[in-house]
């Protein structure tokens, strides 16, 4: 075969409806930075950027018949994405806008299940604009809206000059109980760098978790946060991150996030090294059985006598991983791994990862 | 020994045709060219999304991202005839007396030769659509099966439903078989008469070439390391049956096929470029191409079946003549 080209980055926006998902897309395509982007979207709507790629696309799920409820694709995308692909040289990236109440699993899946489009592009990150003013009702009120930041790598908290600092506090404490390894921006007409959207690698093992080098350290008592934790718990904005003694107050003093009536939950698990042995088997039987639960997951594993990081990831039912590099001199080898997902007992997925461990 | 000349275009070639004795090669970008006393080129569409020869072998029409159709004509004119636009044209199909039909988003259009359009609404998306060998009559794949509808008559549709996605979709030229070519490697068969249902699985890929033999006594597939040939002789069609399989490899896929237009021969493209034809009843096969850069992803005969007409993915394309 003939596929030496390089992979095309697929960006994916989600949001509610009017949360600020098409300013972002105008964003993208006005600011100058010499690449030219495909955009699918749903409805032409609003882009008001002249753009000769903008595909319509009518949003289409298709289930595969493999007897798994969540093994969905979008079958549109299939279709669009193979098109744009037979003309490869036309742009370099590709961003899709979904609509407000989609369900940005089954166009995650899409670029990990379809054989085809998994060969030409690679999916770089999951991107949600949530509205600040009106994110804790749409919360309260649909599925959808949860669903979209417990599957973001990337939130936009946007419309922060609606609200004040407490109340964006508390919305970023909801966030992160929902999806606490997702990077949250704060932006006022969704204004923001575009390189903290755009090619994240959020689904390469090999950069993820570089990206992220205190993957779960955030939520744990010993961490220290250093200026290469790149994940704003609101740093720039008010609070002042220099002043304070980082051991003991920085970050993790949020406040109680009372608004979260919400369904999703994470799941952060440790334990030391792993017997691979244990471990496959358990990854496995674990997303087979909570698939339908599991909206994402990620991890970084210690493997007994191994001296390579394994580090992996999935959506539902479909899991990755694979060897990311030698575990540093310094690095406690302890084994992390990080579900978000619904009806998902905390217990019993503790109990058994412990169960993985070298004795 | 057959001989080949070939023609190096620069895009992904989507169809490679004969109108008469004149080979065509569309390219993804809209560009269609041919050879007929030297190099020749038009522009059809800015993006070519399917194409189909019409059944009087002097026309094609085809569909594109720019939301047309085009009926091009073997004297080198284009006409445009419809515009939806905005949209992408999915699928086209032609059919009885310069009737085609088109699919747009969820609807199946049928544009008769007076210039008259009929809209058939579908549930989801027409991903794939042929005309039936007799009468007035469209099958459109789509989600969870396909639909069979009667232009002229306006009635009911009748709906073939498998649970799955359905991509392409095709009639046996004795006009008693549909089949489907579905996104999850499988094709799938339904007996008209009484609805019985054919599941033809066991790819280890998606098929996306499918050809009847003459006489249609054979349907020929890719998705596999050999060309996948299903038995529709008996009543009961490729049912508890085993498929040829012809040209297997051990190293690379079949990308295309192409039966012959009267012999039980078929040509079997790979992804590697190489070409091969292969005889059904004593599997014995012939090298037509050694192989080249990218996927073999359309080859056709001309009528008198002396001719092949091939393009890759890479736009390598070519005329391979087996008088030589």
């Amino acid at each position: 075969m003939n596929e030496a080209t390089n992979p095309i980055p697929v960006t994916v926006l989600t949001g509610y409806l009017g949360a600020g998902k098409t300013t972002l897309l105008n964003r993208i395509l006005s600011e100058s930075h010499g690449k030219r982007y495909a955009v699918i979207v749903n409805e032409f709507g609003e882009i008001g950027i002249d753009n000769d790629l903008i595909v319509e696309s009518d949003e289409e799920i298709y289930e595969m018949n493999n007897g798994c409820v969540c093994c969905t694709v979008r079958g549109d995308l299939v279709r669009v994405v193979e098109g744009l692909m037979r003309r490869p040289g036309r742009f370099d990236a590709i961003v899709i806008e979904t609509t407000g109440l989609a369900d940005p699993a089954p166009v995650a899946q899409t670029f990990f299940m379809d054989d085809d489009v998994r060969q030409k592009t690679r999916l770089d990150a999951v991107v949600a604009v949530v509205d600040a003013k009106h994110l804790p009702l749409r919360l309260a009120d649909s599925r959808e809206a949860e669903d979209q930041i417990a599957f973001a790598d990337v939130i936009l908290l946007n419309k922060t000059d609606l609200v004040d600092e407490e109340s964006l506090l508390k919305i970023e404490a909801t966030i992160r109980s929902i999806n606490p390894s997702a990077r949250i921006h704060r932006t006022e007409r969704a204004r923001i760098e575009l390189d903290k959207v755009l090619d994240r690698g959020a689904f390469d093992l090999q950069r993820a978790l570089d990206n992220d080098p205190h993957f779960l350290d955030h939520d744990h008592p010993d961490h220290a946060c250093t200026p290469d934790c790149d994940h704003d718990h609101g740093h720039d904005h008010g609070h002042d991150h220099h002043s304070h003694d980082h051991k003991d107050e920085h970050g993790h003093h949020h406040p109680v996030a009372d608004i979260h009536d919400t369904s999703v939950q994470s799941i952060s698990l440790r334990a030391g090294p792993l017997v691979p042995d244990r471990f496959f088997p358990w990854i496995q039987k674990t997303t087979q059985m909570e698939g339908p639960n599991i909206l994402r997951l990620k991890g970084i594993i210690a493997f007994d006598d191994d001296e390579e990081r394994y580090v992996v990831q999935g959506i539902h039912m479909i899991v990755e991983g694979d060897h990311q590099r030698p575990w540093k001199p310094d690095e406690k080898r302890e084994s992390r791994i990080v579900f978000i997902g619904r009806d998902l007992d905390p217990e019993k997925l503790k109990r058994t990862f412990e169960a993985c461990q070298a004795k | 020994m057959p001989t080949l000349a070939p023609l190096d275009l620069d895009g992904h070639c989507m169809a490679a045709a004969f109108l008469g004795d004149v080979p065509y090669f569309a390219l993804a970008d809209g560009s269609l060219h041919w050879l007929d006393h030297g190099h020749k080129t038009t522009q059809l569409h800015d993006g070519l999304l399917c194409i189909a020869a019409e059944l009087q072998g002097d026309s094609f029409v085809s569909g594109g991202e720019d939301g047309r159709i085009v009926r091009f004509r073997n004297d080198g004119s284009a006409e445009t005839l419809a515009e939806n636009p905005g949209k992408w044209i999915n699928c086209i199909a032609s059919g009885p007396q310069s009737s085609i039909a088109y699919g747009v988003g969820r609807s199946s259009f049928v544009r008769t030769s007076d210039g008259t359009i009929v809209e058939f609404a579908e549930e989801r998306t027409v991903e794939g659509l042929a005309f039936a060998p007799k009468g007035m009559r469209i099958a459109a794949a789509r989600y969870n099966g396909v639909s069979l509808h009667w232009p002229a008559a306006r009635a009911a549709a009748l709906d073939l439903e498998w649970k799955g996605a359905h991509a392409q979709v095709t009639f046996s030229p004795d006009g008693n078989y549909v089949v489907s070519v579905m996104h999850e490697n499988a094709l799938h068969g339904w007996r008209l008469k009484d609805g019985k249902h054919m599941r033809m699985t066991g790819y280890p890929a998606k098929v996306r070439s499918i050809s009847w033999s003459a006489k249609g006594k054979w349907l020929a597939s890719s998705g596999a390391p050999a060309a996948i040939v299903w038995p529709f002789t008996g009543k009961e069609g490729p049912m508890g049956k085993a498929p040829l399989e012809l040209g297997t490899r051990g190293d690379t896929m079949v990308t295309s096929v192409a039966c012959h237009p009267s012999d039980d021969v078929v040509a079997i493209g790979y992804a590697d470029g190489m070409i091969i034809a292969a005889r059904f009843n004593d599997q014995k096969e012939g090298l037509l191409r050694r192989g080249g850069k990218g996927p073999i992803s359309t080859m056709n005969w001309n009528k008198r079946g002396m001719q092949l007409a091939f393009g890759a993915q890479t736009g390598e394309c070519g005329i391979i003549d087996l008088a030589g």
